[in-house]
């Protein structure tokens, strides 16, 4: 028989194996925690586990499949916790044919229910080294700036308000004599900026281009949210945040389950907006929507969605890659829904581009 | 080994010396906890480690940390964070009106005697005299108390800093004074919406615990609770409406589309009063239409529950 710390402790390890970041403390609290408890307890060592090892709802799922192998029998919650809670709110549908939205685990939420999903893995190895070397310098190039917005709180200034706090201590230091007048304004703040990259069949010549520009906004602008759509959606931000680009591609390209699928914008966005944008992610924010706008589920759709993102965004930008090339025009069904709701349609078919595209959200 | 936990060393009072003590003394101040959030408030309790709680809003992550302050006799002080709040409005501050004030009086009363000795006045300008406490040192400073730190998501990235002291050792260091450690130092209930991620530094210091919506007969037992003066029909009508709206985009669902925002615990109970102003032993369609403002905040939304009520009544 294994002693119980053994025991705990080399199931902190496998849920770290799972994919969870556990880290030494955590595990020691969980020891201390199931130990409190009772380890007769198969509820309550549950309970301490994924209080101390998680930090992240995300990973219940996982938790979950690790408690049952490692200890048998059903984790105790009733229902399954994960699917219920990760759930857009109230949006959660089993069935692949309705065209429902439904949450899988960890961050991909998916809106499938295309009738054929594409499930396909990305291959970026497959650009030449010397190929590689040169994009990547083409890059390193760009200089996105953040969009400001004024902030709640206030900053020493030459002019503004009377700051009487600064002037005081002024005085103070000047032993009681009153000194000169110091003065506060508001400072200002960067604006959250949020890319939605379609990485739809239609798409696929541009995805690759259009992640690495996420890469750079995402190094160069901390704050930056990027989440892929055409059927699913997968958020990307945390595998784009590595230094080097072709590691934070490859992190992003594992992620993303439905490259080169269907794309059903106004079902991802539905998805987008119930489970991240109104809480917060979308509020204030820039908003650009990177698709070619072919839309294969309901245009009607589409455009309800993006008329509620327009209500929350503060400014939302279209990047469509066809827009820079000559005889187009905004014709396909999910340009049209969205025409509305968009405040500036960009090009996006060249490095040119993108650095005009970084002008506009900068000024936004 | 389960039972060695029974031993408390809880300075301030007695701890609940189970999950299901605790569950107990909540459900005295009318707070019904499920299994899993009375074990992790137990072990936040005995651990005297902070506690994380996040889940949609409406869930009841505040109302614990108020039912944990009224179970364990101890004061709650509430910390409402925000964009842009800081260690000033958060920690401690100095009295700068006041310090300035007391400048003067030493300048008028020294007379022109002795020379002025700078450092008696420095160190008399930064004395506990001066100090003003914000909610965390207030917490800190009170013998029994649970701090709740409400929507950490709203606050800036660089706040979850100023946290991570008073998180990870239960104490405040002011730079002019020295640490200030509590002889029995405050449970800490942090709660976010999750607007925003939350950084690992702050997470890896407390326990985590997503709180869910409650289960229907909990939901009734919580209306129940809350409002003695529902009948227990109406009460169970609406707890079945508003989770019939929560559900609302699934399959199964009578609502066929998702609600922009599913209606929390709080809205519940905003309903079932709403209903008792008007005198409503039972909930009807029509009733139910002019009330909806209590659970609906989104035109949207107002009618797509409008057109469904009938079902959603039903069901």
């Amino acid at each position: 028989m294994t002693d119980p710390e053994t025991l705990l402790a080399g199931f902190a390890l496998a849920v770290r194996s799972a994919g969870v970041p556990v880290t030494a403390d955590r595990t020691h609290s969980f020891i201390d925690a199931a130990a409190r408890v009772g380890l007769g307890d198969a509820e309550g060592v549950y309970w301490a586990g994924r209080a101390t090892l998680l930090g992240d709802h995300d990973h219940v799922v996982a938790y979950d499949r690790v408690f049952r192998a490692w200890f048998g029998g059903e984790s105790p919650t009733r229902r399954a916790p994960a699917a219920r809670a990760a759930a857009p709110p109230g949006g959660l549908g089993e069935d692949a044919a309705g065209g429902t939205v439904q949450v899988q685990d960890a961050v991909t939420v998916r809106a499938a229910a295309s009738a054929v999903d594409v499930l396909r893995h990305r291959d970026i190895a497959a650009l030449t080294p010397v190929e590689r070397a040169m994009l990547g310098e083409l890059f390193a190039r760009l200089r996105p700036r953040a969009p400001l917005r004024r902030a709640r709180r206030l900053r020493p200034a030459t002019r503004g308000r009377l700051d009487p706090r600064r002037t005081l201590r002024e005085e103070l230091r000047q032993g009681g004599e009153p000194a000169g007048l110091r003065y506060r304004r508001r400072a200002r703040r960067p604006r959250r900026v949020v890319l939605l990259l379609d990485v739809s069949g239609s798409m696929s010549s541009y995805a690759d281009e259009l992640l690495r520009l996420a890469h750079v906004w995402v190094r160069r602008l901390p704050g930056t949210e990027v989440f892929t759509v055409g059927t699913r959606l997968t958020r990307v931000t945390r595998a784009l945040r590595a230094l080097d680009a072709e590691q934070a591609l490859r992190g992003a390209g594992e992620q993303v389950p439905d490259w080169s699928g269907g794309t059903r914008l106004g079902e991802v966005l539905q998805a987008f907006l119930d489970r991240w944008g109104q809480r917060g992610t979308a509020r204030g924010a820039v908003i650009v929507v990177c698709s070619d706008g072919w839309e294969r589920g309901d245009p009607a759709l589409l455009g309800e969605q993006m008329a509620r993102l327009r209500r929350l965004a503060h400014r939302v930008i279209w990047l469509n890659p066809h827009r820079g090339k000559p005889g187009y025009a905004p014709v396909q069904a999910g340009i049209i829904a969205s025409w509305p709701s968009i405040d500036q349609l960009v090009a996006g078919h060249s490095l040119a581009a993108f650095a005009d595209l970084e002008e506009v959200v900068a000024n936004a | 080994m389960s039972h060695a936990s029974a031993m408390v060393d809880d300075a301030a009072g007695s701890a609940p010396v189970s999950p299901q003590a605790l569950a107990d003394a909540l459900a005295a101040t009318g707070y019904l906890a499920d299994d899993g959030l009375a074990t992790v408030a137990w072990l936040a309790v005995t651990m005297r480690r902070p506690l994380f709680l996040e889940g949609e809003p409406g869930t009841g992550k505040t109302a614990l940390a108020e039912a944990l302050a009224q179970a364990g006799d101890a004061e709650l002080i509430r910390l409402q964070c925000y964009e842009g709040i800081d260690a000033a409005q958060a920690l401690y501050d100095w009295d700068f009106p006041r310090q300035i004030l007391h400048l003067r009086a030493v300048e008028a009363t020294r007379g022109d005697r002795q020379a002025l000795d700078t450092d008696e006045v420095e160190g008399s300008l930064y004395s506990e005299r001066f100090l003003l406490a914000r909610p965390i040192l207030q917490a800190l400073r009170t013998p029994r108390a649970v701090l709740l730190v409400d929507e950490i998501d709203r606050a800036d990235d660089e706040f979850e800093a100023f946290l991570l002291e008073v998180l990870s050792t239960g104490s405040v260091t002011i730079p002019e004074l020295g640490t200030v450690t509590p002889a029995s130092p405050p449970l800490i209930v942090l709660t976010s919406n999750r607007t925003r991620e939350v950084h690992d530094a702050l997470k890896r210091r407390c326990l985590y615990h997503w709180v869910e919506h409650p289960s229907l007969a909990r939901e009734v037992e919580i209306i129940r609770r809350r409002l003695p003066r529902a009948p227990t029909l109406l009460a169970q009508q609406v707890a079945r409406a508003v989770h019939g709206m929560r559900e609302a985009g699934s399959p199964s669902a009578v609502m066929p589309a998702a609600l922009l925002k599913p209606p929390g615990v709080a809205e519940s109970l905003d309903w079932v009063r709403c209903l008792l102003e008007l005198g409503s032993r039972e909930l009807d369609v029509e009733t139910a239409a002019r009330t909806l403002g209590a659970v609906c905040k989104y035109r949207e939304d107002t009618d797509r529950v409008r057109d469904a009520l009938d079902r959603l009544l039903a069901a």
